[in-house]
This record gives structure tokens, sequence and C-alpha cells, in this order.
């Protein structure tokens, strides 16, 4: 057992501090230092993957799965937990809503993204989604006195818990259909006793409930309320670390299953039809939002949709291309989401046409936005567009060039609506400026994620060559 | 008439399917979250009964979890309805309709 | 094996019947002479206040809300109480560190006031 908990270290790590934390805000009571923290917790997680990186195997029997794509995916919701934290304060302040529960449990949503991430037993995967999802409804009800941010807790809560109830009766059905819940014996069943009815409909209910927390159509009309509604910084962590998260997971129960099926082909083709569905609709509602928060959202389903067209691959290609892509927009995202933090007031300024002339006022965060927002578009020397170029590719030589063009003619719309804002900081007069709310750490964070965001689309090697890796491994 | 697997299995899908027309017909929040409560509940109903007829445990070890996991979102769902409440003094979900395109 | 619930399904007959027959006997037979004293909710008890749909303060959500979370945790020892041997040292202490997690969220709710009445 003690062998066990050093093989996951960032898990062990990540729950004996989460102890630390809760103890510390009860008797302490001081924000601040709970954020640090909270923000030293993450650091340490990072730290762990780096010095004690987990070699390949299985960890408490077979229930989690340790090695390099559980390293590549910790790192991600590590980092998208880092950077939301050191963006984070000055907004709560503005809000009056800076307590220390926000970061407590921002860490123990991360933790259950953890749990996705290294699971290798359906039951690890569903308490991982839940531990998440139920921080993160809380999350985004923390502005208690916001209408808004009640309704967007609500829809949230209620939709959430509605998409976990077929998810759990996939699980059901599947463990009925071939007596297993850990996933390479769910597999070594199929070969052996072939595949079942029973198993279709379950593994389509099972789909269900990850195609809602990657925000997928038809399982969309969440995202933007719930995104709009919710205090921004959170929603920065919602669309990265949540989306990043059940991506991961999915990529396991699929590479586990899909050697197993007799063919892919069923499953190809309608991951590929929703990839289309997704890209048109993210992309299209997107061209009409004038609110960022609300254009960040569906964009946000559009983003859903590009790294469905890796899933769709379903080579090994795609879905290393997939874990490129959920790191590269973890990072742009939650920076994009950072810039509107900063300028946002009482949930005011948040439309396009609020920043009118910020280049003229604060060339910084302009310049930083603008970074975000072709890197979101897609267009190169950024971190984006090698993301789109990777999961495109392996569209291509899975055969699937068509829905390749699909997704190529999907980012030329997209550049529309992210050059918009960019056209309004650079190209229009200013009007009374909004007055920028930041400190040195959330600076800081925000100009180290576009540096990074930068050198990712300069110098992709390196992490693609990680993310290759992980899924050698991990499929093998 | 041998009462077997395949009742059982047809009264969860059975209050499964309730709980979903519950879900979708209800406006009142408490209620609709109710229905979500049926639907997890059907779902312990299945995982008992293939348990059972399978003679394996790890069926009736998610049911102890999934309990723990809604009585979670019982927390966070009421947590949320009250201060809803609080500030809008109903709980009746078409009057809940700011956030909208 | 269906003939085996006979029984039951003729005692559920029996009760419904004569349950409606004794009602209605009662309502034909008896006499009605009502005043305000028999017509208040406890003919003998006290006054009754209010109207039955006052609103309850927060704190008893508070405490149900506690009291579930708490409630449901026990459910994970019936498995480690049934099995005590066979686990031996290690359930024990997976156990022990199991009530020390559920400790830590009940120093929670005390420092932060959760159990405090006024």
């Amino acid at each position: 057992m003690l062998n066990d908990l050093l093989l996951t270290l960032p898990i062990t790590i990540a729950t004996v501090w989460v102890l630390v934390l809760i103890l510390c805000e009860a008797f302490v009571h001081n924000a601040n230092l709970t954020r640090w923290l909270t923000a030293i917790g993450f650091a340490g997680i990072i730290a762990s993957i780096f010095l004690i990186p987990s070699p390949e195997g299985y960890a408490y029997g077979t229930m989690l799965r340790t090695g390099t794509f559980t390293n590549f995916s910790n790192f991600i919701f590590a980092v998208s937990g880092l950077l939301v934290v050191s963006i984070s304060d000055k907004y709560l302040e503005e809000e009056e809503i800076n307590f220390g529960e926000y970061y407590i449990i921002l860490f123990i949503s991360t933790i259950g993204m953890m749990l996705m991430g290294s699971a290798a037993n359906l039951s690890v995967i569903f308490i991982g989604l839940e531990t998440m999802s139920v921080a993160l409804y809380t999350l985004a009800g923390m502005l208690r006195k916001d209408v808004r941010s009640n309704e967007a807790a609500m829809k949230y809560f209620l939709l959430g818990s509605f998409a976990t109830g077929f998810f759990l009766y996939g699980i059901a059905l599947i463990y009925g259909a071939t007596g297993e819940l850990a996933l390479p014996r769910i597999a070594a069943s199929l070969q052996t006793n072939g595949v079942s009815t029973l198993f279709w409909i379950g593994l389509s209910l099972l789909m269900i409930g990850f195609l809602f927390k990657v925000s997928a159509v038809p399982f969309h009309q969440w995202t933007p309320d719930v995104y709009e509604g919710s205090p921004t910084t959170a929603a920065a962590f919602m669309s990265t670390g949540s989306k990043a998260a059940a991506f991961s997971s999915l990529i396991i129960v699929l590479s586990n299953i899909s050697i197993a099926l007799p063919n892919n082909a069923v499953l190809q083709t309608a991951f590929a039809y929703i990839a289309v569905a997704t890209m048109a609709v993210g992309n299209i509602t997107a061209l009409t939002q004038d609110n960022l928060k609300r254009m960040l959202a569906y964009s946000s389903i559009a983003h859903a949709g590009y790294m469905l067209v890796g899933i769709a691959a379903g080579s090994n290609e795609g879905y290393s291309g997939v874990l490129y892509y959920a790191l590269i927009y973890t990072l742009m995202n939650v920076g994009a989401f950072g810039v509107i933090a900063v300028l946002e007031r009482h949930r005011t300024l948040t439309n396009a046409s609020d920043y009118a002339g910020l280049f003229k006022q604060h060339p910084l965060l302009a310049g930083l936005m603008a970074v975000f927002m072709f890197s979101l578009a897609g267009l190169p020397p950024f971190g984006g567009f090698v993301g789109k170029y990777k999961v495109f590719a392996a569209a291509v030589e899975a055969d699937l060039t068509w829905l390749a063009i699909v997704g190529v003619l999907a980012s030329v719309v997209s550049v529309y609506y992210y050059l918009r804002v960019v056209i309004f900081m650079f190209m229009r007069d200013p009007e009374p400026a909004p007055q920028a709310n930041a400190n040195a750490t959330g600076s800081f964070a925000l100009v180290a994620i576009a540096v990074i965001v930068f050198l990712m689309g300069i110098f992709p090697t390196e992490v693609l060559k990680l993310a290759d890796n992980a899924m050698k491994v991990a499929l093998k | 008439m041998e009462i077997g697997m395949t009742h059982y299995l047809a009264l969860s899908a059975f209050m499964f399917t309730t709980g979903v027309i519950g879900v979708l017909t209800r406006r009142n929040a408490i209620v609709i979250f109710m229905s979500i409560e049926l639907m997890l509940n059907a779902v312990n109903l299945s995982l008992v009964t293939f348990s059972h007829y399978l003679n394996d445990v790890q069926g009736q070890m998610l049911v102890f979890f999934v309990m723990t996991v809604a009585a979670a979102e019982a927390a966070v769902g009421l947590a949320i309805v009250i201060s809803m409440f609080r500030n809008k003094q109903t709980i009746n979900i078409d009057e809940i309709n700011i956030l909208k395109y | 094996m269906i003939e085996a619930y006979l029984p039951i399904f003729a005692m559920i007959v029996i009760a419904i019947v004569l349950g409606v027959l004794l009602l209605t006997l009662g309502r034909l037979l008896g006499p009605k002479r009502s005043n305000s004293e028999k017509m208040s909710t406890y003919e003998s008890g006290i006054e009754p206040v209010g109207t039955a749909k006052a609103r309850i303060s927060v704190k008893y959500y508070l405490v149900a809300m506690f009291f579930i979370i708490f409630d449901i945790e026990v459910i994970f020892m019936y498995p480690w109480a049934v099995n005590l041997r066979e686990f031996g040292v290690s359930g024990l202490v997976s156990m022990i560190t199991f009530a020390l997690l559920l400790l830590v969220g009940y120093f929670y709710i005390l420092k932060k006031g959760g159990l405090e009445w006024n």
C-alpha cells in the first residue's frame, strides 16, 4: 500500500495537502495564506511529476494507471490550477468573494481531475468525475449574492447531475454486459465473449456523459450560460481543466476498448459527425456574441470540436494531438479569461466594444490579449496552430480528409470573431477606458503564459515528443 | 412465475425513465433534483442486480460510492437552491432566465 | 410461485374493504354535532399558532446537510466491520485514516461556526 501511495505521488500529495489547506483555513482563517499554500501545493505536484515521474504500470490493483500518460495529464491539470490561482486574487477581492474556500475547492476539483486522468477502472472515472463536478458546481455559484452566479450554478448543477445519471447507467450496463469494471479486463472480456447490444447501449450512454462534460453538440447548451454567470476566474478553470480531464478519460476508455471492438468504423463515424456539428455550432454562434465571456464559451465549444477531430481519428497520433491541444488550450484560454478578469468590474465591461482603444491605455494588456486571440484562432506562429495542425494531420492519416477540411474551414470562420476583439483594441479610438485591476503575480502569470504560448508555437518539438510518448506507452 | 434478473432490470429501467421524464417535465428545482436522485438509485438497483447474478462484488462496491456521491450532490444542490431562493424568492426554473443570448 | 402470494393479496383486499366499510358506516350512522372546539386541529392540545406554511430557519438545512454527509460515510464502515478479521491491520489503518479525514471536515465545520445556533 505504501508503494501504491508512492506510485501515484501527485494524487497522494494533493490529498494530504488538501487536508492541510482545510485545517489552515479553519484555524488561521486567512485567505491570502490559503492562496499561497494552494499555489505551493500545485507547484509541489508539478515538481513531483518532473522529479519522480511514475513508471509504467498499475497502482492499487488495477484501479489507477501510472506512467507517461498520467504524468502528462496530471501536468495539464496542475498547470491549469496554478495559473488560475495566480490570476484569481485581485478579481476575487474586487467581487468581495476573497475566501480561502475558493482555493480549497479549486484544489479538490483538481484531485478529481487527476483521478480521471489516471483511472484504469470505470468506478474511478465516476468518482473522479463527480469530485471534479461537485467542486465546480460550488465554484460556479461562488458569487452567492449575484443572481446570475446562482443561476449558472443551478443550471450547471441540474444539467451536470442529469448527465451523470446517464453516465452511471452506461457504466452499469457495461458492467452487466462484460462483468467487469476494470478497463483492461473489460477489453479482455469483449475479446473472448464478443460484443453484445447491451454493451453498445452502455457505451453510448457513457459517451453522453463525456460529451456533456466536454460540451460537445448536442450537449452544449449549458456552456455559455454557466461561463457567463460564474466568476470569470472559475470559468477559466472550468473551460480548461475540466475539459482536459474529460478528454483524457475519454482517451483512456477508447484506447482500452477500441482494440477489442470488431470494427471501429461506427465509433469513428459517430465522433466525426459530432465533431463537425460541434465545430459548426460553436464557431457560427460565436460570430454573433458581444459579451466576451459568452464568445469564449462558444469558442470553447468549437475547440472541443477540434479536439474531437483527434478523437475521431482514433489513432495514437490523434490522441497525442488531443493531449497537446488540451495543454495549449489550457494555457491560452486561461490567459484570455485572465485578461477579461483584469478589466471586468462587477460583471460589467465584458463586451468587445468596452475594449475599444485598449492599446492606447494599456498596451501590455492589449498585446497579451492579442497573443491569446491569435493563438485561439490557430494562426502561426502561436501554439494553437501546432495543436490544430497535429489533430488535423491525424485525421488525414486516418482517411478522414473531409473532416480535416471541415476543421480548417471552421478555423477560418473563427478568425473573424477573434480578430474582431483585436481590431477593437488596436484600431478604434479609446472610450473612457477601463482601469486595469492586476497585481504582480497576476501580471507575471499572464506574461509567462503568453511567452509559453509563443514558444510552444515556434519550438513545439519537445512537448510534442512528450505527448507522443504518453500515447505510445499507454496504448502499447 | 420466477422473479429473475430481467424483472429487476426492467424495474430499474422503468425507474430510470420515470426519473428522466420527471427532470424534463417538472419545473421546481427541488423536484427535478429528486428525479435525478431517482435516476441514480435506479442505476444502483441495476448494479446490485448485475452484481448478484454475475456473482461479482465490484458492482456493489460501486453502489456505496454512488450513494456517497449522491449525498454530496444533495448537500451542494440544497446550498445552491437556498442561495438562489435568498436572491430571487423562487426556485421555479421557468423564472430563472436572466442568462440568455 | 405466484400462488404463494395469495394470502397477502387476500389480506390487502380484506384490509381495504374493512377500512372503507367502517369509515362509511361511521359517517352514515354517527351523530354530527360540531362546534369550533371540535373543529380545531388539536381538540385538547395547544392552541395552533400561525399557518403550517411558515418559513423554517435555514439553519435546519445546514444541520440536515451535515447530517447527510456524515451519516452516509458510515456505509463504508459496514463492509469493513463485517469482514473485520480478514482485513486485519491494514484494514484498521485504512479505516483510521478514513475517520481522520472525516475529523478534518468536522474541525472545519466547528471552527467555521457551522454548529453554532445563534
